[in-house]
């Protein structure tokens, strides 16, 4: 562990109260909250400021002071929390997170970004009736005083010392560790062994420190004691006699503990934090058990039933076993994307405020888990997603209302699991996509033929395209020169789909498709020659053997296969991978037809389909770098290695390869 | 044998702030994030010093502070609170309720290891 470490720490924990002091001020906004509601918020902000102080972070710590000597007045009561008042701990808190940011980017926000906030903070706070808690008087302190021949201290400790598990003999010690000590022991007040009561105090040292150390020093040693205990501390070879104040009698002791532990915490989840290298080598494991598994189950098979009895019935009990494990290693990684979703509202009060509009934005199924590393690569595109929705798709009040809709738009995101994968769709009720602007706008960049007729589903993905950008007027908000594209790009990338569905004028609905886990991927394996290769199942899209009258030679491109009136490039592994004995002729092979962003649809030659399997994915990045065209490897039932494809990283390397590119035919791209 | 101590404080900053300081100068250090959970695991394994900061969910420093001076096997733990400036009303509490010392957030990690030094032995 490091420094670094620790900041890292401070970041990620402050990063999760934030969120808490998000999901706080919603409460209290909604009228949700509940007794413990202001505490967890106060909570949240004096844990980011004490662990700012300890890194220096003076600006956050400002702040976050002023907040909370707020929560402090709201949560005793002193103070009323008012909406004015709660929309102003929620721009600090926007603040604040805004100072974490810079400082973790190594940077600074401009000078005086939080003045306005801190003195409004400290005009609510310090409002008529209201005097603003000052800090703790330092421990009261004589100036540091240097003395020529030490210090001589007279120390007679009572009772309640002893009760505060002080130690005499520790204190001596310390005070040994200054200079050298000659201790005399004061018994007069020691009683006789018959009447002794073992917890009273009856001893009292006489303490002559020989070192000229400031006073201060002598005093901090006795800081904790200086209420418990009568104290004089007066230096050597003089007679002047400074006692330092100590009530006579230390406040009497509680009994028993007042405070009666909450009944919820019986039902709060436990919770235990592992380092990801532990639970990805836990994954590993298991993956490699899997494989393990399928070579069993394939030996398993050519064992006569009759020769070995209960074999079949093992491998079962084995297999079912195996799988509850994986998901139970898997669900570990796994995340609420309540993480990424709770970002959101803040984004959604920005833009709103900047745009002009009104908009609520519900969330739905915020508890839904999904892989830890898809829910930080999520982030991005979410955003996006909702930029455009306000920016394009909520209209102004003002044409809402002419519209016959409410004044308020409203975005709805939401997040479930179906089946292996988790659905997240983000709705609005705006004015949709205009389809008449969109096809338009294709035809005019050349993205799709003239005279190309389209379904009402093809134009909606047109807005995928690269270089496609609906906004006619590049605006602050969306047109940041990424398009949908890359929105796309991003969610593919993380073995997941994108679709859109729009009614005109009534709302836009985008609903993202994802994997559970990036660990195990859904393979399509295919076999060409002697060797195997597995095709990611979601950038399929079919497979057929084409007839012989549907390949094509165009020069320059090499063959292309035509299918439905739409010409798709053909690109033979065999020929990619310098395979031997494999099926030349597409006629007699397996065509499998896959998706990718940029070279369109592309149709890979492959001899046979040999089945569709969950894989285990390996990274070669760690012992061979990044190879184009090639994700990952995965280990066979049969013990085979085989190479998982990255068909666009595969279409983009063999077209580099291939002569100039043309632009295809006619609306070949939408078929 | 080394010195064992136990931090406990709702911020895993801080409680790794603790930790690392103390297990550099030598301690054995363990962690709870409230003062339920570190009532819970002080049964199953005693320490020489707590250093409990005040305001925790679930119990506070001070609740836990008394609890351990009402079990006798407790009376005599040294108890550290880690306070902020503004917690002086909470240290005064905690003081009442038999705290040993305490340590002002943000703590200079040397006097952290000399007070701890201090009250252990």
């Amino acid at each position: 562990m490091s420094f670094d470490h620790l900041r890292a720490t401070y970041f990620e924990e402050s990063a999760e109260l934030l969120e808490s002091a998000y999901a706080q001020l919603s409460a209290l906004a909604e009228d949700r909250a509940d007794g413990d509601t202001m505490h967890a918020l106060f909570r949240a902000i004096h844990s980011i400021k004490g662990g700012g102080g300890a890194f220096g972070f003076t600006r956050l710590v400002g702040l976050a002071h002023v907040m909370e000597t707020l929560l402090d007045h709201l949560r005793d009561g002193s103070l009323a929390s008012t909406p004015d008042r709660m929309a102003l701990l929620l721009k600090a808190t926007d603040a604040l997170a805004d100072l974490l940011g810079a400082e973790q980017r190594d940077e600074a926000m401009p000078e005086g970004f939080e003045k306005g906030l801190i003195a409004a903070l400290a005009a609510v706070v310090e409002s008529p009736g209201r005097a603003m808690k000052t800090g703790l008087p330092a421990t009261a302190l004589t100036p540091a005083a240097t003395d020529g021949a030490g210090w001589r201290i007279i120390f007679r400790p009572h009772a309640a010392l002893f009760r505060h598990a002080n130690e005499p003999l520790l204190l001596i010690r310390a005070l040994r560790a200054l200079g050298p000590v000659s201790v005399s022991v004061d018994l007069g007040r020691l009683p006789g062994l018959e009447v002794l009561e073992p917890e009273d105090a009856c001893l009292a040292w006489t303490l002559d420190l020989a070192a000229p150390v400031p006073r201060a020093e002598v005093e901090e040693i006795f800081e904790f004691v200086v209420d418990e205990c009568d104290l004089t501390i007066e230096p050597l070879g003089r007679t002047v006699t400074e006692a330092v104040d100590a009530p006579s009698d230390a406040p009497p002791m509680a009994a028993a503990p007042t405070a009666v532990p909450r009944t919820e915490q019986a039902a709060a989840v436990q919770s235990v934090r592992v380092d990801v290298a532990k639970v990805d080598r836990l994954v590993n494991l298991v993956g490699e058990l899997v494989i393990n598994q399928a070579m069993l189950v394939q030996i398993g098979n050519a064992v006569p039933p009759e020769a070995c009895p209960g074999l079949v019935a093992g491998l079962e009990t084995l297999s079912q076993h195996l799988r509850e494990l994986q998901e139970g290693v898997m669900a570990i990684r796994t995340q609420p994307v309540k993480s990424v979703f709770s970002r959101m509202p803040r984004l959604v009060r920005e833009l709103s405020a900047q745009l002009g509009k009104d908009v609520r934005l519900v969330v739905t199924g915020e508890a839904t888990e999904i892989d830890k590393t898809v829910v930080e690569q999520l982030a991005d595109p979410l955003t996006h997603l909702l930029r455009n929705a306000l920016d394009h798709g909520v209209e102004t009040p003002e044409v809402r209302e002419a519209a016959g809709k409410p004044r308020q738009g409203t975005v709805h995101l939401s997040a479930e699991q179906r089946g292996g994968r988790i659905l997240i769709e983000l709705s609005d009720d705006g004015r949709g996509i205009d389809r008449a602007r969109v096809l338009a706008r294709a035809k005019e960049r050349g993205i799709v033929a003239p005279d190309a007729v389209l379904t009402d589903n093809e134009v909606d993905e047109l807005i995928f395209m690269p270089g496609f950008s609906t906004a006619a007027v590049v605006s602050a908000v969306s047109g940041r020169g990424v398009g949908m594209d890359v929105v796309r790009r991003n969610i593919q990338s993380l073995g997941g789909r994108i679709a859109v569905e729009s009614r005109f004028g009534q709302g836009s609905r985008f609903v993202l498709s994802l994997p559970l886990t990036l660990a195990v991927l859904d393979g399509l394996v295919v076999s060409v020659g002697r060797e195997a290769y597995i095709l990611p199942i979601a950038s399929i899209v079919e497979s057929l053997r084409p007839r012989p009258q549907d390949i094509h030679d165009v020069v320059g491109r090499g063959q292309v296969l035509s299918i439905r009136g739409a010409y798709i490039p053909l690109l033979a592994l065999h020929r990619a991978f310098g395979v031997a004995d494999a099926v030349l002729d597409p006629s007699r092979g397996i065509v499998v037809i896959a998706e990718t962003d940029h070279a369109g649809r592309v149709g890979l030659l492959v001899d046979d389909l040999v089945g569709q399997h969950q894989v285990v994915v390996k990274s070669m990045e760690g012992n061979y770098g990044r190879i184009p065209g090639i994700g990952g490897a995965t280990i066979l039932g049969n013990g085979r290695v085989a190479l998982i494809l990255d068909v666009a990283g595969l279409a983009e390397t063999t077209d580099r390869g291939a002569a100039t590119r043309h632009a295809p035919p006619a609306a070949a791209v939408l078929h | 044998m080394a010195k064992r101590v136990m931090t406990v404080d709702d911020s895993r900053t801080m409680r790794e702030m603790v930790s690392f300081t103390l297990r550099k100068a030598g301690f054995e250090v363990s962690e709870a994030e409230d003062g339920q959970k570190a009532l819970s695991a002080l049964q199953s394994r005693p320490v020489d010093v707590v250093i409990t900061d005040l305001n925790m969910p679930v119990m506070d420093g001070v609740a836990l502070i008394r609890a351990l001076r009402a079990d006798p096997k407790c009376r005599s733990l040294p108890i550290l609170m880690l306070t902020t400036e503004s917690d002086s009303g909470k240290k005064m509490e905690g003081k009442n309720a038999g705290a040993t010392g305490w340590l002002v957030k943000p703590f200079d990690p040397d006097k952290l290891v000399d007070v701890v030094k201090r009250v252990a032995g």
